[in-house]
């Protein structure tokens, strides 16, 4: 739990890493995507104030005792959720898998839940390597990256054919929450990565599953919250919003959370860190004290208001919800407390 | 290059001209066009690169005296693909056959330019509301009602591109279907208008200082200064 001021606070990562992404895990040949890749993220952390920052050197390994420091210790995190990240065809032992990931939650019980990940172009394989991996692990939820490379191929689609079959089998399997990357291009993926409306259909079709579209589509955040007002199982996942966003640009920052406020509304909005991008202290004091810079200014004045409730909710109490994590008492907020989300209704721009 | 200023930044609906995208263009004596495109980063959408690319293209061999164009775009992840595609005169699947089933990019085309479309319109709207005039009134306003302003002409400019009504007495304000904005859905139209309008200028800002940023360029005359995060941010 985070403590500030006297308060207490549950917090739940939704989206963190433990990485490895050392010249030594480089796959012979994909060198130079293995190390663009890394430099590319390492850029992001450049976003966060510069006292937070890393040598390129720590950032491609970071150790064990930085993880706990980090997020248990400094960060206060209650639970964090692993987004396992394979990228097989730049890291040799894959860039943070499953496998990796369970050996460090096997050393904190209840402290880390462990992601797992499918990619529809495997085909049978895919589905089998799924039902084994959400016994191995006990899956509940998975990460999907639609813009990775597999042999020619440059990203698929959640509406594709070939997906349904694994979306199916998420429901067989229990695995309720499909973490979605529709985020910043990161070199070298994408043809148009962030586009986020195949999650509408795959959402629409699938009502028992959850849809957290990490990074909320930027730089098309529009087409996310036009998308998720219509679809009352799709939330906006923090990661690199409030990284990427609350220090380097503050003002957009604001307007960004004012839109998903009122979009999508404070119960379907999931705090992550995105370690090690960046460090999940920072990101969480600064929420914790964070409003409208100017709230009375036009540009802000109506958008919902922002309360202690409002933080609550967004740094642990959704994630917990769809986690199905046990909060201790004293740290749950009554029933009906908050703003409740605009009921407001919109349409992809296509028919506005 | 005014031949180019028609060719738009699809996702920013801004000349290319003007986002400083054309980093040269060389006319031979006899008639042969090289145009050198610079984008702000070189993981910039494949999609939108080619379309630029085309439509810088087709602009230039639409000019009398033209013998023949040559469009690059430097320093591209997909530059070499896309250029290949572009020197051969083909579409996008020309660029990347067997991983995408778009051609000619339309429908992509034509999404930006709805988006462009609210973004515009709301401008001029909110301007007309600003004034103190009633929505019914500003509703109710025609084509040739509408003030010569640049966002004004390029709203009805992508009007016409979308095949939506632009003669002199449609209405000002339409919707996707080219029916008239109402009042009832004036709330919600000006709500999302203004996301759009964030997104748009987010990205156009972002746009901006990675190229300037890439190409050590100096700041435009009269444009947001691009070092301070917080200006690019309004």
């Amino acid at each position: 739990m985070y403590e500030k001021n006297g308060e207490k606070y549950f917090i739940v990562d939704g989206h963190c890493h433990f990485w490895d992404a050392s010249p030594d895990n480089w796959v012979k040949g994909a060198e130079q995507y293995a190390k663009g890749w890394i430099e590319c993220f390492h850029a992001y952390m450049g976003l966060g104030p510069p006292e937070t920052h890393w040598p390129i050197e720590k950032f491609m390994k970071y150790s064990e005792e930085d993880f706990v420091k980090d997020v248990f210790e400094d960060g206060g995190v209650d639970v964090g959720i692993f987004q396992s990240t394979y990228l097989n065809e730049w890291y040799t032992t894959g860039f943070n898998t499953a496998a990796k990931n369970a050996e460090l939650a096997a050393k904190h019980p209840g402290k880390l839940i462990v992601n797992g990940r499918f990619d529809p172009r495997e085909g049978e394989a895919g589905l089998r390597q799924l039902e084994k991996d959400a016994k191995t692990y006990n899956l509940q939820g998975v990460k999907l990256y639609t813009a990775e490379w597999y042999q020619g191929s440059r990203g698929w689609r959640l509406d594709d054919e070939q997906t349904k079959p694994f979306l199916a089998k998420c429901e067989e399997l229990g695995i309720k929450n499909l973490h979605v990357h529709k985020g910043p291009t990161i070199w070298p993926l994408d043809k148009d990565a962030f586009d986020p409306r195949d999650v509408d259909q795959a959402a629409t079709d699938h009502p028992e599953l959850n849809f957290i579209v990490e990074h909320v589509g930027l730089p098309r955040i529009e087409d996310f919250c036009f998308m998720a007002t219509q679809e009352p199982n799709v939330y906006a996942g923090l990661s690199v919003v409030i990284g990427g966003l609350m220090y380097a640009r503050p003002r957009f920052f604001a307007k960004v959370i004012g839109e998903l406020l009122f979009w999508v509304g404070e119960d379907k909005m999931l705090f992550g860190s995105d370690y090690g991008i960046w460090e999940p202290k920072w990101q969480i004091d600064g929420f914790i004290d964070w409003d409208y810079p100017d709230p009375d200014h036009e540009e802000f004045s109506d958008f919902p208001r922002v309360n202690d409730a409002t933080k609550r909710k967004i740094l642990g109490l959704n994630a917990a919800r769809l986690y199905g994590i046990d909060v201790p008492v004293q740290l749950r907020l009554p029933d009906e407390a908050g703003t409740p989300a605009a009921q407001e209704d919109a349409q992809l721009v296509e028919s506005a | 290059m005014d031949a180019l200023a028609g060719v738009h930044d699809p996702e920013l609906d801004e000349p290319i001209t003007t986002l400083r995208f054309v980093s040269s263009c060389v006319v031979t004596p006899d008639g042969v066009v090289r145009v050198a495109l610079r984008l702000p980063t070189p993981q910039c959408a494949p999609n939108f690169a080619f379309l630029m690319g085309a439509d810088a293209r087709r602009a230039i061999a639409r000019l009398p005296g033209v013998r023949s164009v040559q469009v690059t775009l430097e320093d591209h992840y997909t530059g070499e693909e896309i250029n290949a595609a572009l020197h051969r005169g083909e579409g996008f699947m020309g660029a990347f056959p067997g991983e995408t089933g778009d051609d000619d990019l339309e429908a992509l085309r034509a999404l930006f330019q709805r988006k462009a479309l609210i973004a515009r319109q709301s401008v001029v709207c909110e301007a007309m509301l600003a004034t103190g005039d009633d929505p019914d009134g500003v509703l109710g306003r025609r084509v040739s009602d509408l003030p010569p302003t640049p966002e004004a002409r390029r709203s009805l400019e992508l009007r016409e591109a979308l095949g939506l009504p632009c003669d002199a007495d449609a209405p000002a304000f339409v919707l996707a279907d080219g029916q008239a904005l109402t009042a009832a859905e004036l709330p919600r139209w000006r709500r999302m208008a203004r996301l759009v309008r964030t997104s748009l200028e987010a990205n156009g800002g972002i746009c901006r200082s990675l190229l300037q940023i890439r190409h050590n360029l100096a700041s435009e005359p009269g444009a947001v200064p691009t070092t301070d995060p917080e200006e690019v941010a309004r």
